[in-house]
């Protein structure tokens, strides 16, 4: 019964911090929000039986993807301006459409959740239970997904890369030119020292 | 009793965890003061200890001010997540025996949750200050937070794979013989450096580095949210201590030779003062790297070190279940 209970109001919490970091305007606000949600989603996993899935939510959604997040906000700055421009998107006539939509998908849900008897499983499914499941018959979907991550990683090295090497070409062409330029006037070097 | 156990732990460690924390202040300047050839607060009370009220009484009497220009909610919420999240961080430390707030198996990996969430305190604090120096210290404590994490995972799957079990009780049972100290050397140097980068402590303080950032993320704060900030720091420091004890200096046990003949939260607590003053005798002695060359060393030397580690000990282990 205890379960029962923490699992709703984990849920709610879930529901209402969703729904808030789908309408602030601010963007680190919706962020936070977004964070509460996840960490309700862990505790719900936790409750559900699947701890290892529940430590990996706050580790990987919670501790490290949404810092990045985090990270790319702060260095677009956004200010003021960012949530008066993010309040003007969020107008009705935006977001009744999609919003009726998602309602007849959600009444769909209910229906077929209603049909299904009583809680589906109430096993522990153990970090070992995962491991042996993920590197048994899935070991193919967990290669292919690290060779997408490893693609994914090259790839972005490689952009970094091009514009590391763009900067220095730059730089050495900026160097040269102004060292040619100092050897043929004297008062080009001391408004270079100014 | 045993039913009550728990709260009456998580109790102690509240209470316990701040006073330790405020004598910490104290202790790490007498320890700097030592090895640095100087004083350290020496004047109020016997060895100076009077300093820490000091400090406590003019840290509360301070103006507890908000900037105008500060998104007040963030600002006034980002101190008490560091604290919170290394409190929870206690909870899975198994301090002796049977003394442990909860043992579940995935008892690492909640360690590693909760400083991962730490994270945002600093991240959120450096945002909400609407200053650029603070701005910076955040951006520097997300880029180095989540590549130290990175390490700081991987470092313990060596002695994960020798346990063959997440619960840090398990753990520390199977250090009874051969600590992990011995058998994951390299798990236990990467382990210690990302430590002290997710603590952020000196010299990886980037995100505080008073000489080009003012104080950092927490230029703007003062007074209790100030102390909040320094509490969840030492809060840190002391657990990092107390997970290097369990994960690589056999937990309770006593050393090998020398026997159990102490108990064995003496035991612990021995072991966790040695690794503190480690912590400090670092800080005294190494001085902080530029910016890039954190990056580079945690990229370029901690990672390629971890997936040796990880290797080395899968190939062990599959050669000795195979002779």
């Amino acid at each position: 019964m205890l379960e029962i209970s923490l699992f709703y109001i984990a849920a709610t919490v879930a529901l209402v911090a969703t729904i808030l970091a789908m309408t602030r305007a601010n963007a680190i606000h919706a962020l936070i929000y977004l964070i509460v949600s996840l960490l309700a989603v862990a505790v719900i996993f936790f409750l559900i039986g699947a701890p290892f899935a529940a430590a990996l939510e706050i580790v990987i959604y919670a501790g490290a993807i949404m810092v990045l997040f985090v990270f790319v906000i702060m260095m677009l700055n956004l200010g003021e301006e960012g949530d008066a421009r993010e309040k003007q998107w969020l107008s009705p006539a935006v977001w009744a459409g999609p919003t009726l939509l998602a309602v007849i998908l959600f009444a769909e849900l209910l229906y077929i959740i209603s049909s299904v008897e009583g809680p589906v499983s109430t096993a522990q499914v153990t970090a070992k239970q995962v491991g042996l499941t993920l590197f048994g018959p899935y070991v193919l979907a967990v290669e292919i997904a690290s060779m997408l991550l490893l693609a994914g990683l090259v790839g972005s090295y490689h952009l970094g890369r091009r514009a590391l090497d763009r900067n220095i070409h730059e730089a050495d062409a900026r160097a040269l030119s102004e060292s040619n330029s100092n050897s043929t006037s004297d008062s080009n070097a001391d408004k270079g020292a100014q | 009793m045993s039913e009550l156990m728990p709260v009456l732990l998580a109790l102690t460690i509240l209470v316990g965890g701040i006073a330790l924390a405020a004598i910490m202040t104290w202790w790490e300047r007498r320890l700097l003061g030592f090895w640095q050839d100087r004083l350290g607060p020496n004047r109020l009370g016997p060895f100076g200890i009077g300093q820490v009220a000091a400090d406590m009484i003019k840290l509360l009497f301070k103006d507890d001010w908000v900037p105008p220009f500060a998104d007040k909610v963030v600002f006034i919420f980002a101190p008490t997540a560091i604290v919170v999240a290394m409190m929870m961080g206690f909870a899975v430390v198994p301090f002796a025996p049977d003394t442990y707030i909860i043992d579940v198996n995935i008892g690492l990996l909640f360690f590693l949750g909760m400083t991962s969430l730490a994270v945002y305190s600093v991240l959120l604090g450096g945002l909400a200050s609407n200053n650029k120096y603070a701005l910076l210290g955040g951006l520097r404590s997300a880029a180095q937070m989540v590549s130290y994490e990175v390490f700081m995972g991987l470092s313990l799957m060596g002695i994960v794979m020798m346990t063959g079990s997440f619960s840090l009780v398990d753990i520390v049972e199977a250090q009874r013989d051969v600590w992990f100290c011995f058998s994951q050397v390299l798990g236990l140097l990467v382990f210690v450096v990302a430590g002290i980068a997710e603590s952020h402590r000196l010299p990886f303080d980037l995100p505080e580095a008073e000489h080009e950032l003012t104080a950092g993320f927490h230029t703007e704060y003062g007074g209790m949210k100030f102390a909040m900030f320094m509490l969840g720091e030492y809060l840190g420091l002391i657990l990092i201590s107390c997970m290097i004890t369990t994960l690589f200096l056999g937990g309770w046990f006593g050393p090998m030779f020398i026997g159990d003949w102490l108990p064995p939260f003496v035991w612990f607590g021995l072991k966790v003062f040695f690794v503190i003053c480690f912590f400090v005798l670092l800080r005294a002695a190494i001085p902080r790297p530029r910016y890039d060359q954190l990056m580079s060393l945690g990229w370029k030397v901690m990672l390629p070190i971890t997936l040796v580690n990880l290797l080395v000990t899968g190939a062990v282990l599959l050669w000795m279940e195979g002779a």
